[in-house]
């Protein structure tokens, strides 16, 4: 399993404001993926009617989870697939090992899948003796360079060019050290030399899941680069990983959502591949896996129906939500420390890790509320995190100065009188330290301020509320 | 059990036990008639037009059409494609009836092998079963006369694919194949695997920047076999203008 590091939050935002590399990688990306996303949606005028659509799917197969996964299994097996229930990460390891070890394997090649990260299939395989061998371009340089994915659509969001041509340098030895990328094309080509031989060998393939559909027994991935379908047709087993939130009730649910998919991803009208499997491969078929194995992982999933937190469960794994953040914008996708970064990884990571460990995740929000307005399936994030907060308050997780503050603050905040006393003294206080400055750079008792940005001196006319009476006495 | 241990967690967080019969029945009749939601009114176009969205939406995604009058005009539109882009004339080609049925005799220099997709084939010919106009999307579903494989191996993919085949949305995708044959496996419609291809396989990882020629075909060529009427287009360069990203040029993450 991934290591987490996601207490440390703050540690870990610090650095990364410093890490010159992952800045300049942040930087190129600003505003891109937004622009892109806003004109796919402009150019599809039906797509605020269909995030309702998308919600409410969600929402009744949620309502009906227990029946929906109970009729996917059954297609599943009537075309000839195996579906391997699993409560837990130690389950669904164990079920992907026997598999392949009962097929012999000894490479795998895996498409690009978060909950294989959530799961640490990789670890689990390699400690076993089978080699796993990711095919998407961004996973493949992360596992050579032992590094988790910062992004759940584009893993290797925070590398520059340097850093492949650096990595390829180092890891493919056989060929002539004075080569020269001369374009970032160079960089795939080689890549993809490499990886065509591995798609070959392999003799299990692993791919994710974006939906599972009951109907059918059916499950898709949807993919740019094609990895993943070379993944789940070269190779004589197929094994499918995909949490049970991934059942949708018909083909016609998930066409619904993936509309919102990829103009949410990556403001693509449709991805390149969107690949629906059903079962082994067909007596006269001349290609396509002889085994199809469905390895349905719960792994907390099931603690979050009939709570707050059931919400989350409608996510698609858009991405738009930390595409979108201002926080994940400066720290990249390392700083949350587990798997899921931005917004959905703040309301996410806390229900599968524990608050006691992901308690700094909800707090990094700056509340904006970029995140739910463009959310294809609607999920209120701020007001999850903000549960986050409540329960980490509850649980007596914050630390002491946190509560002690917001205690003195309360206080103030239930008597107004006080309350608007104490702001005018401080208001005054203020404008008289700060006469002839535009600003404070630093001001004792607020260095948690003015570390990061300058306090500016308050405008002069006193507290809101004074300059509120004053108009309202003028108005009259 | 894990399997009863999921269901009951779940069954547990609705507050309830197994759904009762009528509510099964209800849910599987859900399913049953697998009612369709919002259809996008761009798909929804008179019959030209519909095609001609089609070819806009390839186009626009970095792939190719050519429009031949019928299957008689494939062997030189495909030996004419190969040379142009300085090709072998060789190709590996779907088992189909459409295809097979082509007389190729008229390009004898051009190799054809009828079979599944092997390393080293560098073009397949492919027939594509449908062609959607929403977005430009290839529909090929497997079958032994359709092999995936020549979707993904080689680096060019040609593939024929008649105009009466287009439809407007996905779901009209899904009506036909439910009025198909049934699969002799499952009794039910769904092939092995069915690809919706849009455009030829790309990939932002590198610094976001769109590359084509990912892991997939990095052309893919559409024959459009005009049984049908349609007008004309602008040429594929004012089409390729309209994408919000050029190969190249700065893209989303993931794509």
């Amino acid at each position: 399993m991934v290591h987490i590091t996601s207490p440390a939050f703050k540690a870990n935002a610090t650095r990364a404001l410093a890490d010159a590399g992952l800045q300049k990688a942040l930087d190129r990306s600003k505003g891109t993926s937004h622009a892109k996303r806003a004109a796919a949606v402009a150019a599809l005028p039906e797509f605020e009617r269909l995030r309702d659509i998308g919600r409410d799917i969600k929402n009744h197969t949620l309502a009906n989870l227990d029946f929906y996964l109970e009729a996917y299994a059954a297609q599943v097996e009537r075309a000839g697939g195996t579906v391997h229930w699993c409560s837990t990460a130690d389950e669904a390891r164990a079920a992907v090992l026997k598999i392949c070890r009962d097929k012999g394997a000894r490479t795998v090649t895996k498409g690009k899948s978060m909950i294989s990260e959530e799961l640490g299939i990789n670890e689990h395989l390699e400690a076993h003796g089978i080699e796993p061998v990711e095919t998407d371009l961004g996973e493949y340089i992360l596992q050579i360079r032992k590094e988790p994915p910062s992004h759940i659509i584009g893993p290797a969001f925070h590398l520059n060019r340097e850093d492949w041509e650096k990595t390829f340098r180092e890891i493919h030895t056989e060929l002539p050290k004075d080569r020269v990328f001369h374009e970032r094309s160079d960089i795939m080509a080689e890549a993809r030399t490499k990886l065509r031989s591995r798609f070959l060998a392999a003799d299990v393939g692993i791919t994710g899941a974006n939906f599972l559909i009951a109907e059918t027994g059916s499950s898709v991935i949807v993919t740019n680069e094609g990895n993943g379908d070379l993944t789940q047709t070269l190779p004589k087993t197929h094994i499918v990983l995909a949490s049970i939130e991934k059942v949708v009730p018909t083909l016609e649910d998930a066409t619904s959502l993936l509309r919102l998919l990829a103009r949410s991803a990556t403001g693509q009208d449709f991805s390149v591949y969107t690949t629906f499997s059903t079962g082994i491969r067909r007596e006269p078929d001349l290609d396509g896996p002889e085994d199809y194995h469905v390895v349905l992982i719960d792994n907390g999933r099931s603690n979050m129906i009939g709570t707050d937190f059931q919400e989350m469960l409608r996510c698609i794994r858009c991405a738009a939500c930390m595409n979108h953040c201002p926080v994940y914008g400066v720290t990249g996708g390392h700083a949350y420390g587990w798997v899921y970064p931005g917004p959905m990884g703040s309301v996410l990571t806390p229900t599968l890790i524990g608050i006691d460990k992901a308690g700094n995740l909800p707090n990094a929000s700056t509340f904006c509320g970029k995140c739910e307005s463009v959310c294809p399936v609607k999920i209120p994030l701020p007001k999850l995190m903000r549960h986050w907060r409540e329960r980490e308050f509850e649980r007596h997780l914050s630390p002491q100065s946190v509560r002690t503050g917001l205690g003195i603050w309360a206080w103030f905040a239930q008597r107004p009188t006080a309350y608007r006393m104490a702001t005018k003294l401080g208001i005054g206080a203020l404008s008289l330290l700060g006469r002839g400055k535009g600003a404070f750079r630093s001001l004792p008792l607020a260095g948690g301020w003015t570390a990061g940005r300058d306090l500016p001196v308050p405008e002069p006319g006193g507290t809101f509320m004074a300059r509120y009476k004053a108009q309202k006495r003028a108005r009259r | 059990m894990s399997r009863d241990a999921i269901l009951g967690g779940i069954r547990r967080g609705l507050k309830r036990g197994p759904l009762p019969a009528d509510q099964q029945a209800m849910l599987a009749g859900r399913i049953a008639t697998h009612p369709r939601h919002l259809i996008p009114a761009r798909s929804r176009l008179p019959r030209a037009e519909q095609i001609a969205l089609f070819i806009r939406n390839v186009e626009k995604e970095f792939g190719t059409v050519e429009r031949v009058p019928d299957h008689a005009a494939i062997p030189a539109a495909v030996a004419d494609y190969l040379a142009a882009q300085n090709l072998p004339a060789r190709l590996v080609m779907a088992p189909h009836p459409d295809l097979l049925g082509i007389d190729w005799s008229t390009r004898p220099m051009l190799e054809r092998e009828a079979r599944r997709a092997q390393e080293g084939d560098a073009v397949s010919l492919q027939h594509a079963w449908s062609g959607v106009a929403e977005t430009g999307t290839l529909v090929l579903p497997s079958d032994p006369t359709r092999p995936t494989t020549l979707n993904l191996l080689p680096d060019t993919e040609i593939a024929v694919l008649r105009a009466s085949d287009i439809v407007g949305a996905y779901e009209e995708v899904w009506d036909r194949l439910r009025a198909g044959p049934a699969d002799a496996l499952t009794g039910g419609f769904m092939p092995r695997n069915i690809m919706f291809v849009t455009g030829p396989s790309r990939s932002a990882d590198i610094e976001q920047t769109l590359e084509l020629g990912a892991h997939g075909p990095r052309r893919l060529h559409i024959l459009l076999v005009e049984d049908e009427p349609a007008p004309r287009m602008e040429s594929p360069a004012e089409a390729r203008a309209e994408a919000t990203t050029q190969p190249g040029a700065p893209a989303a993450p993931g794509d």
